[in-house]
């Protein structure tokens, strides 16, 4: 009986300190996340602080976005396209049903510039970018490339983070507006498979449905977008652990962290623009 | 006049729990190449990245050039580490740029210089460690030996007062090895630079060595020329030198 109790005490006490256990874990996980939200804060303000400082990097940032929007275009094009052919034949359909088949160039053009095409880019962006930033600045941590900087009297940070984040912010707008055309583009493609519509028509129709209001906050969200992949990307990358492995998991969490930003972003973009638009 | 180029008084460091500094001291004179030896892990990289401003020291007083560098603001500090040269265990060769653009990078933002200057300044930083064909080639493309020079010549580029050499030597072959010992010397009377050098290398150090330290458990164990510490009777420091 006594040793009955007994063990029954020792599984209570088990449980009681895997209770713990799991109490410190979730303790542990609640310090880190606000330990890197201050830390990526501090990156921030250190980040405007020397952008605005002489003397400035321009051949870099140019060298940066050329390399950064070479880099991306191609799958930045071939996505539009296909995305803006996709949702072309997928939409047809529906609006058959209705009769609204002339709809069509307006309803997608509507969808692909306001939400679809800066969205899709700039994840696609995240991806190739953002990864390509955390990967180069981390592995560049890791061989002490960046402190061989730092002892040659150069301030890394500027050279290399600045430029990049600049690099990024400046690139995705464009990209995003080159999205945009193509998509429209595929999207001529796609109505062409069924109806015979000349592109002038198209573009015409196309345009009638899109407003100011559409063009605007949908490039102006562009900016944050590229930003926050920049600014994650070299945080990441500045901040990596020592390591080879460390270069990988900046690489990773570059892009996790990047693509959900670029979400969260968007959540207060629409937010604010129906709010200013009623 | 004061001759001494580096100062260190009462250097302490740790990370965390693992105290890799004690109450540290360290003189080097003009013009002076001092070894130092230690094991693995015993604080030297700690010891140089310390002094450079790399790492921040727990407590001590640091004394580069004339100016204590823990009290610079950033802009000080990089003006004083113009002055420095950095020679990294691993060489530290920036990967995206050729040897021409590795050597040209420290010379970024300094307005007085042309570019025809800037080229003769790099052939002949190349030409000092015997690698001028190697101008146009990528890091990747070279042999460890090739970048370990090409890392020594990036240093030279900027014709520092005193250069600090992390194993220099390590990873080599022992004639390479050699000759990259022989290079430190020449270096020294060209540039009448003071030089630290840290080393595992006992051949490394008999050639370059004007003064020797050996440490342990974060602090010097002792001090003298490389005859008086290899023929020291104490078995730990005797096992250095076999
Ligand atoms: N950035 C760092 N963070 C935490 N600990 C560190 C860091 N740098 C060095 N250390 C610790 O300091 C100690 C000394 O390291 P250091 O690199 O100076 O050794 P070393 O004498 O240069 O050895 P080696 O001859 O192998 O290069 C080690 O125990 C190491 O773990
Ligand atoms: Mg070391």
């Amino acid at each position: 009986m006594l040793e009955y109790y007994n063990t029954k005490q020792m599984e209570k006490s088990a449980i009681l300190e895997q209770n713990d256990a799991t109490e410190n874990g979730f303790i542990k996980t609640l310090t880190d996340f606000f330990e890197g939200v201050s830390l990526l804060t501090k990156f921030t303000i250190r980040f405007f602080r020397q952008a605005f400082k002489p003397p400035f990097e321009f051949k870099e940032i140019i060298k940066q976005s050329y390399i950064i929007g070479y880099q991306s275009f191609p799958l930045v094009a071939i996505t539009g396209f296909i995305m803006g052919l996709v949702i072309t034949i997928q939409s047809r359909p529906t609006l058959v049903q209705f009769g609204a088949e002339s709809w069509l160039p307006g309803m997608v053009a509507v969808s692909m510039i306001r939400e679809i095409a800066p969205v899709i880019t700039a994840l696609i962006f995240a991806g190739k970018v953002g990864s390509g930033i955390g990967a180069e600045l981390a592995s560049m941590k890791v061989t002490e490339q960046i402190d061989a900087m730092e002892v040659s009297g150069i301030n890394p940070f500027k050279y290399l983070v600045v430029t990049r984040i600049l690099a990024a912010t400046i690139t995705l707008p464009m990209l995003s507006i080159i999205a945009d055309a193509i998509s429209l583009y595929g999207s001529y493609i796609g109505v062409n498979l069924k109806n015979d519509v000349s592109l002038r028509l198209f573009f015409l129709q196309a345009f009638q449905s899109l407003s100011f209001s559409d063009l605007f906050p949908s490039l102006f969200k562009t900016f944050f977008f590229g930003f926050s992949v920049g600014l994650i990307g070299c945080y990441k990358g500045y901040n990596c652990k020592k390591g080879t492995e460390g270069v990988g998991i900046a690489a990773n969490s570059s892009v996790v962290f990047g693509s959900l930003a670029i979400f969260i972003i968007d959540m207060i973009a629409v937010q604010i623009t129906s709010l200013l638009n009623c | 006049m004061e001759t001494s180029i580096v100062k260190i008084e009462h250097l302490n460091k740790s990370f965390g729990n693992n105290i890799v500094l004690a109450d540290m001291n360290l003189v080097v004179n003009k013009s002076e190449n001092l070894v130092v030896l230690g094991k693995s892990g015993s604080g030297k990289s700690v010891l140089i990245k310390c002094l450079i401003g790399l790492l921040k020291p727990d407590d001590g007083n640091i004394i580069l050039l004339g100016k204590d560098i823990t009290k610079l603001n950033d802009d000080e500090l990089n003006l004083l580490r113009k002055k420095v040269g950095f020679l990294f265990q691993s060489a530290a060769l920036y990967d995206s740029m050729t040897v021409r653009e590795n050597l040209e990078f420290p010379l970024r933002g300094e307005k007085a210089i042309c570019k025809e200057e800037i080229d003769a300044l790099v052939i002949e930083a190349l030409r000092n460690v015997g690698l001028e064909n190697a101008i146009n080639k990528m890091p990747s493309e070279l042999s460890g030996g090739m970048r370990k020079r090409v890392g020594l010549a990036r240093t030279l580029i900027l014709k520092p007062e005193i250069i600090l050499y992390d194993e220099p030597t390590t990873g080599l072959d022992p004639i390479t090895a050699k000759e990259i010992s022989h290079l430190i010397l020449d270096i020294q009377k060209k540039y009448n630079a003071a030089a630290i050098i840290i080393t595992h290398d006992v051949e490394c150090a008999r050639i370059t060595a004007n003064r020797m330290i050996i440490i342990k458990e974060g602090k010097t164990l002792i001090e003298g020329t490389f005859k008086e510490l290899s023929e020291d009777t104490d078995e730990w420091i005797h096992s250095f030198f076999q």
